[in-house]
């Protein structure tokens, strides 16, 4: 059995964005850059399939310039087989139908029996290319599942997804595209002697013509980013406790409309 | 000149950092209060791969290399010293010599369950009358056949009461002086080999320092490790290492102590300005953010050299020398930072206060570090 993982690279949680003098992308320079970690749930998911099936090959793919190498590293060192690494200046302004088109490319070439993913990417929060990736291969999308369970003939995986107040379970046919959700699981450490092992494995680079795509221009071109305005300064409310909850009341209700 | 590190040591040190923050450090204050060994944490270091950093995969460990070694020791020890010092002596003190100096047989006995974490080893050196004297060694080792008869004392011995294995030191030939000190590995259960009393300290309180005992315990000569009257240089050797992971994890517990400080500056109002802002308090964040650095690149250019196989020794002492100081130091200056609360076991720095003092104790004092910086400039080599 053959598992794609999608995983894109994002800009560290704790990372104070600011937009660039083109206002069309955000400051690159001096941000720590991680696997999205929704995808990282995802990468976790498809070793332990490993680990309980055996004979199982995780591929983990991404789309990105000569930085995202390191994110695969990264998913390498966790335990991964090999990695995928669509990486042309001509993808550079993708959205995400182009990103999909290029996945969706890769993972053809590779026929796997399973596509795992996040359920968004942490920078953008499009959420939209594990559908676009299924849409184009013609294979079902399940979206925020919150366990997994591959029948023993490997040929349907049952799913719970998350939704308001439980779970939905389908028998989901395979090949099909899984996204994670939060709580499907506590991705590993990668080990020392995983890192160690990261470098002997191949991570091969593809380029769109590798993979037979048509130029084309983002339908989604981004036309602007802004900045949140500055948050407005807080108001204390001076007074003794009674009179300043009293007023403290008044504006929640009447001003902030909270209450 | 290069000074950065490589694509596999910021990953080991990313590891380390992320492992440490979220399973070491919500343990932390209360290991150190209670004074119980972390056991299942300890495990967890095993099987990251941390217990045998530098050792080859085929022995157990994880193929990487010194400067790895004090990254990784330099994270643990900014959550937790006592974690950090389990660690630098199974890896330095007990797992290098025996990869060093031991045969392909000795190595995948006493090596292989050690670096791979699944038990301990320790360095048991130190007598009641040799501790920077440590050629003064008391315990002997008689032959007989091919057994060793071993009896004497060792004290303050780092993982003493939880490790497996303990790479001994002893006399096996009196009149020879520390030119008949012999090293062995003696395992946990041969009989006559007790631990005695485990001692209750100021700082680093979740390791544990116990004292060793051996009465007519018969040690097989096949646990020798190197020749008769090699042992003293094997020691030496080990501390070289010994001392740069040390150095590692004085420069953590800085580096942890530095990082509240400088929150807090920031955090805490006094006459209507961040602390941080009066410049006395601004003045002792830079002087402690320089000698950590400091002392970050000294421990560095010790591993480093140490990583290319060169002699370390004069490197390897002034960088623990340096480190250890700054670790006292910086942590001293943390309290004084955090005010009246810095005396308060819930704002943390009072514990790497405790544990900072050690780093200048043990692996050779300040003062025998001097010595070796001394000697080595001095230009008389032993
Ligand atoms: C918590 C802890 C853990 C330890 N772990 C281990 C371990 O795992 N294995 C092990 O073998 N040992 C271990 N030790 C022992 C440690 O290495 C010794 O305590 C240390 O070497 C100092 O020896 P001492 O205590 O006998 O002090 P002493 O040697 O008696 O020194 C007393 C003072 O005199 C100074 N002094 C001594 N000689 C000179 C000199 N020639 N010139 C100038 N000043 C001098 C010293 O610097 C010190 O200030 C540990 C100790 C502690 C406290």
């Amino acid at each position: 059995m053959k598992i794609a993982v999608l995983v894109k690279q994002v800009p560290d949680t704790a990372t104070q964005m600011k937009v660039a003098g083109t206002a069309k992308a955000i400051e690159t320079a001096g941000i720590t850059w991680i696997v999205s970690p929704y995808d990282e749930y995802a990468v976790e998911e498809a070793l332990r399939i490993r680990e309980k099936r055996g004979q199982v090959e995780v591929v983990v793919m991404s789309l990105g310039p000569d930085r995202v190498k390191e994110a695969l590293r990264s998913c390498l060192a966790m335990g991964a087989d090999r990695a995928v690494h669509v990486n042309d200046p001509a993808l550079a302004e993708a959205d995400t139908l182009m990103a999909a088109r290029a996945l969706a490319a890769v993972i053809k070439q590779e026929a796997p029996d399973l596509v795992l993913t996040g359920r968004q990417a942490i920078d953008d929060d499009m959420g939209a290319v594990p559908a676009q990736v299924a849409e184009i291969l013609g294979w079902p999308c399940a979206y925020w599942i919150m366990e997994e369970a591959i029948a023993d003939d490997g040929k349907t995986v049952r799913i719970g997804r998350q939704v308001e107040g439980g779970l939905e379970i389908f028998d989901v046919p395979m090949p099909a595209v899984l996204s994670a959700q939060k709580g499907l699981n506590e991705p590993r450490y990668p080990t020392l002697k995983g890192i160690m092992g990261a470098k002997k494995k191949e991570i091969k680079d593809v380029k769109a013509s590798d993979l037979g795509l048509a130029a084309e221009a983002p339908q989604l071109p981004v036309v602007a980013l802004e900045a949140l305005p500055p948050r407005p300064p807080g108001r204390i409310i001076p007074g003794d406790v009674a009179t300043a909850v009293k007023e403290l009341v008044r504006s929640l209700r009447e001003e902030a409309k909270a209450i | 000149m290069k000074l950065e590190l490589t694509d596999e040591q910021q990953m080991i040190q990313a590891m380390a950092r992320e492992f440490a923050e979220s399973e070491i450090a919500p343990i932390a204050d209360e290991i150190d209060r209670d004074e119980r060994f972390p056991h299942e944490t300890v495990k967890r270091m095993g099987e990251l791969g941390l217990m045998g950093i530098a050792v080859p995969e085929a022995w157990g460990g994880a193929g990487s290399d010194m400067v790895s070694y004090v990254l990784a020791l330099e994270e643990i020890a900014k959550q937790c010293a006592s974690h950090a010092v389990v660690m630098s002596v199974n890896n330095s003190l007990y797992g290098w010599p025996i990869l060093t100096y031991g045969t392909d047989a000795q190595r995948e006995r006493f090596l292989k369950p050690v670096a791979g974490g699944h038990a301990l080893g320790c360095f048991a050196l130190t007598e009641p009358q040799a501790g920077s004297d440590a050629r003064n060694q008391a315990t002997t080792a008689v032959r007989d056949g091919d057994h060793y008869a071993v009896n004497g004392r060792k004290l303050f011995i780092t993982n003493g009461r939880e490790s497996s294995f303990a790479l001994l030191f002893c006399q096996t030939d009196k009149d020879k002086a520390h030119r008949g000190i012999t090293a062995m590995v003696v395992e946990k259960g041969t009989p006559g080999f007790s631990v005695g009393k485990t001692e209750d300290k100021l700082g680093i309180r979740a390791s544990d320092t116990a004292e060793l005992i051996f009465e007519d315990c018969r040690v097989p000569v096949a646990h020798r490790i190197g020749d008769e009257g090699q042992g003293f240089r094997i020691a030496l050797a080990a501390l070289d290492g010994g001392r740069i992971g040390i150095g590692a994890q004085a420069v953590g517990i800085a580096a942890g102590a530095l990082a509240r400080a400088i929150a807090y500056a920031r955090e805490r109002k006094t006459f209507g300005v961040p602390i941080g802002e009066h410049q006395m308090i601004g003045w002792k964040l830079a002087d402690m953010a320089t000698a950590v650095d400091a002392a970050r690149l000294l421990v560095w250019r010790a591993a480093w050299l140490k990583a290319k196989g060169r002699r370390c020794t004069l490197e390897a002492s002034m960088a623990k020398l340096f480190a250890s100081r700054t670790a006292v130091q910086v942590t001293n200056d943390a309290i004084q930072v955090h005010g009246g609360y810095g005396y308060i076991r819930e704002y943390q720095v009072e514990r790497y206060y405790r544990d900072a003092k050690i780093t200048e104790l043990y692996e050779g004092t300040t003062e025998i570090q001097r010595l070796v910086v001394a000697r080595e400039v001095l230009g008389g080599a032993e």
